[in-house]
This record gives structure tokens, C-alpha cells and sequence, in this order.
């Protein structure tokens, strides 16, 4: 009878534990972007992106600041702050979303799960809703998060005359999050 | 004893239903990161230093040096280029038929310092430079409302002379700070306190320390285009020589800036252009002429290749 009483308290206590909320976070994250065409090589990297992740809601949350776009070339980081992305009027881009298949992810088990997000992405002081696949992989309690997403410039407000000649009209974007 | 045992158990059993039941009302009101953001975004504006650049679209207004650098491991070629004085007539095709250059290699050690070389047909003259950014202008957690550069540069005066003129005597020198504000997206203004120091100077009556003040402007009236003017007013002079005025436009094509301009100078180092105008702008002594830089990325930064 004690045993039985014991096993059930231990079983109630450890599935309290379990549901307890947890939110993964980051000032590293690491997005780079690259509007590659055949005539030029345009590509940046920021690794100050800040994210953060709940295991329970799946709300994931993206932010970063344009002018830490760091490129090779320094007139061309120049260019891309004055001309197309105006980030003295827009300093920061930010997404706002959900991992809609979140309890597929088992916070507790190492190995790689697809998500699929869904939200409110912002650059250039203009929002849309984006879709996007995505993998989880948790490894000995570190997550890190990856996705690829292409990014129609003109979609948000973004001109100039070279883009879609030298500059190439979507914008491959990498996201890769190691969590704290 | 076994019954003492009982009543433990069960309540441990019910101390852990409760705690279970509570933290299922716990995370029902579960933290919202959407109102989390919003709180770090107005953290980040407040430590944000936003950093004022491009003041200028080029490291020269016209002729002289402006606040702005050339990025770390970047290398400006650059050609200028000035024809001959507009008053000369159709017989010079009024000054196109006569033209002078100096072409130069500017590096950046780092985003604060750079270093470049030179050679000018004018004076068959070879000059160098250092250039250190001081102060960087910004608005957020550091509140700064200039930028500020120093210029050191040494110029060598090339020309057969007779009698030859030994190698000290041919060197002048010129230590520039240069006090900048970008006003706004389209109008930034500069300040250039200027000394230059020639070694031997033509007449006795000339002074070796040559002092004078650089006024500069830009007015951008487009993304890609802006309007710039220079002007040096000289506290003592060189006999004969007159203040350099020079007006351009900035034209951003890719990676290259192709500066027009308009001027009294021929000379396109501090020596020539500062202390050595001769031209008259009420003479009509102007000459057309225009930069042109391309900028090469030498090397890749090291932290963006790997990826934390």
C-alpha cells in the first residue's frame, strides 16, 4: 500500500515538473543574409539577434538591429543602411510568432524536430505574415533553432533602382539560434 | 508504526496533487513574449548607440579630406583628375586639351585609421597620409554631436630643379582636424583648421607655417546624388596665391562614387590646393574635373565566417 502511495506521489511530482514553463533565450542568434546575383556577391551577417522561445505557448520572438548587418565591404554596408533599408527611420527588424506544432517538440529528448512557424514579421517599418519550416534540435538540453526564408524586398517598402539587376529581388535568409 | 508510515505517504501523495494543481493554474497565465519584446525593444532603443555615418558619400569633398574613412581591409582607388582653365579657349578645347591627375590608394587598417599614398603629375609631387577618426557622431546611450578626424599628410615635391633642391627642401607638410556634423539625412557641414608646412618656400618673405580655415558642405537632393562646395580661407598666404573654391557633385553608382566638380585649384594634395591656387574664379579661371574610386573588400572578416 506505502509503495503504491509512493510511486503515485513520485509520478504526480515529476509530471509537475514537466509542465512547468520554460523560456529559451538568446542575444546571439545569428542571421545572414545574402542577395546574391551573377554579377555581384551581397552578403551579411548578423550575430546579435536576440530570440526567444517558449516551450509551452511556442511563441518565438526575433529581434535585431539593421545597422549590426556587418558586410565585407564597407561601402556597401553603407548603401544597404542609407539607401534600401533607411535604418536611421528603421532601426530594427522584428518577428512575432508561434510554433503551431509545438507539443511535437519534446524539450526532453535529444534529437532534431521539423516546426512549422507562423507570425508577424517586421522590417522597414512594414509587417506581413510569414510562414516557414523550421527545425528544433535539442541536444542535451541546448536548443537551437534553424530556418531558411526567402524575403521579396519589395514586399516591404524596400526600393532602389539595382534591385532585382545587381541585387537580386528575394533575399535567401538563414536563421540559426543556439538558445542559452 | 505502519500506520505512522501511512499517513506520510498520503501526505506526500496530496502535498504533490496540490503543488501539481498548482502549477497547472500557474501555467495557464504563461509569459507572454510578444509583451516581453516590446519591453527588450525599448531596452535596446535606450542602450542603443546609433551611430551617425555618411556624413559625406566619399573621403573627399572636392579636394579635401572629409570625416568619412574607408572601411577596414578596404582599399579606395581613386583617380582625380583636373582638365586645364575654362578660360583658355577653343584652341585647349576650353582646358580639356590639358589635364592633370593624381592617383591614389587609400587603405583602412581599421574603421578608425586609415593610411593612403599618392603620386600628382602636378610637381610630379608624391604625397602620403595618415587619418584617425576621433569622434564618431551619435544620438542614443552616447549622445555625441560631432564627428572629428585628424589628417597628417606629407607631400614630396618631385620636380628637376636647378640648383637641385635637397630632399628636406623638397617635403611640406599639412595637419588638418576635421570637425563634421550630418544635420540631417541631406545637409552636413564641416570644419577643416588646416596648417601647412612647407620647407622652402619661393620668397623669403613667404611664411614656412601657412595657416587657414576649410568651410565644406554637402546637400543631398537625392538617394544617389548630392551637391558638395569647399572653400579655404588662408590667414597668410603665399605671394600670389589665392583661396581654393570648388564645387561638385556626388553621383553613387554601385560600388563607385564619381565625383564632378568645378574648380580654382590644380594642385589635389593639401600643399597644392590649400596654398598653391592660383586660379580666379572672377577671371574665369575654373577647371573641370571629376573623382573616381572604386572600393576593393581585400579581406574577409574573420568573425562572419564562422557562425557563433
Amino acid at each position: 500500500m506505502k509503495k503504491i502511495f509512493f510511486t503515485l506521489s513520485l509520478f504526480f511530482f515529476s509530471l509537475s515538473i514537466y509542465s512547468q514553463e520554460k523560456v529559451y533565450s538568446t542575444k546571439n542568434g545569428n542571421i545572414s543574409i545574402n542577395a546574391n546575383t551573377p554579377v555581384e556577391t551581397i552578403e551579411a551577417t548578423n550575430n546579435q539577434t536576440l530570440s526567444k522561445l517558449s516551450n509551452k505557448s511556442g511563441q518565438l520572438v526575433f529581434m535585431l538591429l539593421i545597422k549590426g548587418f556587418k558586410f565585407n565591404n564597407a561601402l556597401m554596408q553603407e548603401h544597404f543602411n542609407e539607401n534600401y533599408m533607411e535604418s536611421s527611420k528603421f532601426p530594427k527588424a522584428d518577428f512575432k510568432g508561434n510554433i503551431t506544432n509545438i507539443s511535437a517538440v519534446n524539450f526532453a529528448k535529444d534529437g532534431t524536430y521539423n516546426i512549422i512557424v507562423e507570425g508577424d514579421l517586421t522590417i522597414h517599418g512594414v509587417s506581413k505574415k510569414i510562414k516557414s519550416n523550421g527545425t528544433l534540435t535539442v541536444n542535451k538540453g541546448v536548443i537551437t533553432a534553424t530556418s531558411n526564408i526567402k524575403i521579396k524586398v519589395k514586399d516591404f517598402g524596400i526600393a532602389g533602382k539595382y534591385i532585382g539587376d545587381k541585387i537580386a529581388e528575394e533575399v535567401n535568409t538563414t536563421i540559426i539560434c543556439k538558445y542559452d | 508504526m505502519i500506520n505512522k508510515k501511512n499517513i506520510i505517504c498520503s501526505i506526500l501523495l496530496l502535498s504533490s496533487i496540490f503543488y501539481k494543481l498548482n502549477a497547472q493554474t500557474d501555467s495557464t497565465k504563461t509569459i507572454d513574449l510578444f509583451a516581453d519584446l516590446e519591453m527588450e525593444s525599448k531596452k535596446t532603443d535606450a542602450n542603443n548607440i546609433n551611430k551617425i555615418t555618411a556624413a559625406f558619400k566619399s573621403t573627399r569633398i572636392v579636394n579635401s579630406h572629409s570625416v568619412e574613412l574607408v572601411g577596414k581591409h578596404n582599399l579606395d582607388f581613386r583617380i582625380s583628375h583636373r582638365f586645364g582653365f575654362l578660360n583658355s579657349g577653343s584652341y585647349n578645347l576650353f582646358g580639356l586639351d590639358n589635364a592633370t591627375m593624381r592617383m591614389g590608394l587609400d587603405y583602412g587598417l581599421s574603421n578608425k585609421f586609415n593610411i593612403g599614398i599618392g603620386r600628382s603629375t602636378v610637381d610630379k609631387e608624391l604625397d602620403g597620409f595618415i587619418k584617425y577618426k576621433i569622434l564618431q557622431q551619435s544620438t542614443g546611450k552616447v549622445n555625441m554631436p560631432l564627428s572629428m578626424a585628424y589628417v597628417f599628410s606629407i607631400m614630396h615635391y618631385g620636380l628637376k630643379t636647378s640648383p637641385e633642391l635637397s630632399f628636406n627642401n623638397r617635403l611640406s607638410y599639412a595637419h588638418q582636424i576635421l570637425i563634421a556634423r550630418k544635420f540631417n539625412d541631406n545637409i552636413s557641414l564641416q570644419l577643416i583648421p588646416t596648417i601647412v608646412h612647407i620647407n622652402a618656400v619661393p620668397f623669403v618673405t613667404d611664411d614656412n607655417n601657412l595657416y587657414s580655415l576649410g568651410t565644406a558642405g554637402r546637400v543631398k537632393i537625392s538617394k544617389r546624388i548630392a551637391i558638395n562646395g569647399e572653400y579655404f580661407f588662408q590667414f597668410n598666404q603665399l605671394s600670389g596665391s589665392t583661396n581654393s573654391l570648388s564645387f561638385g557633385v556626388d553621383i553613387e553608382t554601385g560600388g563607385h562614387v564619381f565625383q564632378l566638380h568645378c574648380t580654382n585649384s590644380t594642385g589635389m594634395n593639401e600643399r597644392g590646393f590649400v596654398t598653391n591656387t592660383t586660379g580666379k574664379w572672377g577671371n574665369g579661371d575654373i577647371r573641370f574635373g571629376f573623382n573616381i574610386v572604386r572600393t576593393f573588400a581585400l579581406k574577409k572578416e574573420s568573425s562572419q565566417k564562422k557562425l557563433w
